[in-house]
């Protein structure tokens, strides 16, 4: 059992790292600020997730590795909804969408979640 | 292996020179103010990396989160626009160059004076009064009774800023958009069983192990300031209130104080604690220090006197 879990260890840290790397690169190429959340949130936190999963594998006790596997719990409420509140307060505060089709759809859009909203 | 370790840590020092640098003379102040929130979670890393992981919690927890905190909702009512680059006038020159050369001087006099300290340091000697401090932990026992002293001092400069902070003028409320949006309160109300129950654990764990005051009231204060961004602490503001929020911020300092002239009238030596009692006094300091640094850097967060 311990020595199946230590050899999936290094491909599950290995795959975070990779989604890791997924995600920085998405924050850096991406066009806005939403675009950039997706990056953050869904690339990162799954990265994460494999870390701590990976991690806890090669955890001495039980207990360090579920502190590990809390550690992404905790992560993933958080930045789920600091995502949120950065998103709405960007559409609040009237920054817009990029879209590929121009900024007239996204203009629209954003006109549509702001009366909805009121 | 080991070049690789080698190599991390070379990485970790010039990123740290990398970033210091972007953080001071940054021509966005946005951008310099992330950038110090990065210096902050890099010098964390840095402490892990020198096994100091008191130090490490501390750092992540004040210098990467609540001081970053306090610099963006600074910065959030400042007004928009590119800042001015200020250029010296030809008669600010030669006091700036003398500043400069100074801090130069003085910082190459404290590595000289780094260099000549006694090594492998003073651990084998905390090793052999740890016995007589009261607890286990060898941190703990320099921060509150070998060197208690510093941590007073410690404490009391941070009273100091929040009465600098508080001299500025009244309190500023949280914005209202802020407050208005459904997912700030929920987070608040999600983790604040954890914002306590995770002090309490570092502030037992801090007899036997990395963990104590400090960081207990990092990570309470943290929670603290969710709670007032989310206008969730009303209690704070009430000017009757005023009088049990001065006396709880300064109860860590006066409990602390007290203790060590305790020593002082039962042994003649000013901070020396009585073994019988070390460990059960150090723990009620503790707990008040904790308590007192957390609403400290609340009260940084009202960004003025409240109740004025």
């Amino acid at each position: 059992m311990t020595e199946g879990l230590a050899l999936i260890a290094p491909w599950l840290i290995a795959a975070g790292v990779g989604f890791f790397l997924t995600g920085a690169l998405g924050l850096w190429r991406f066009p806005d600020a939403y675009a950039r959340l997706h990056a953050l949130t869904k690339a990162d936190n799954l990265g994460l997730g494999l870390l701590c999963l990976g991690l806890a594998c090669q955890a001495a006790s039980l207990s360090a590795a579920l502190k590990l596997l809390l550690v992404w719990g905790l992560v993933l409420v958080a930045s789920s909804i600091g995502a949120t509140l950065i998103a709405s307060t960007a559409l609040a505060r009237g920054l817009r969408p990029v879209t590929r089709r121009g900024s007239r759809r996204g203009a629209r859009r954003g006109a549509r979640r702001g009366s909805r909203d009121s | 292996m080991s070049a690789f370790v080698i190599g991390f840590d070379l990485l970790l020092g010039a990123g740290l020179l990398w970033l210091a640098w972007q953080a001071l003379f940054h021509p966005q102040p946005f951008a310099a103010v992330v950038h110090f929130m990065a210096f902050g979670l890099m010098m964390a890393l840095a402490w892990v990396r020198l096994e100091a992981l008191d130090i490490a919690l501390a750092e992540a927890a004040i210098g990467a989160g609540v001081t970053g905190a306090l610099l963006l909702a600074a910065l959030g009512r400042l007004p928009d626009g590119p800042t001015p680059r200020r250029l010296l006038r030809a008669w600010q020159r030669p006091p700036v160059a003398l500043a400069l050369g100074s801090v130069l001087l003085l910082s190459l006099w404290l590595v000289w004076v780094a260099w000549q300290l006694p090594r492998p340091g003073l651990a084998a000697e905390v090793t052999a009064a740890l016995p007589e401090s009261g607890v286990r932990h060898p941190v703990t026992a320099v921060l509150l009774n070998l060197r208690a002293l510093d941590t007073l001092l410690e404490v009391a400069v941070m009273l100091g800023a929040v009465w600098l902070v508080w001299s500025l003028g009244p309190e500023l409320r949280p914005y209202a958009p802020v407050t208005a949006l459904p997912g700030l309160p929920a987070l608040t109300r999600l983790l604040h069983p954890l914002f306590l129950m995770v002090p309490a654990y570092l502030l037992w764990r801090g007899s036997h192990a990395p963990g104590g005051a400090f960081p207990a009231g990092a990570v309470l204060g943290a929670g603290g300031i969710l709670l007032l961004l989310a206008d969730g602490v009303p209690w704070m503001q009430r000017p009757e209130h005023q009088p049990l929020l001065r006396l709880l911020l300064a109860a860590g300092l006066v409990l602390f104080l007290g203790l060590a002239l305790g020593g002082l009238l039962l042994t003649g030596t000013f901070f020396a604690i009585p073994l019988a009692i070390a460990g059960l006094a150090i723990l009620a300091v503790e707990v008040a220090i904790a308590l007192s640094i957390a609403l400290m850097l609340m009260a940084c967060y009202l960004f003025g006197e409240p109740g004025r």
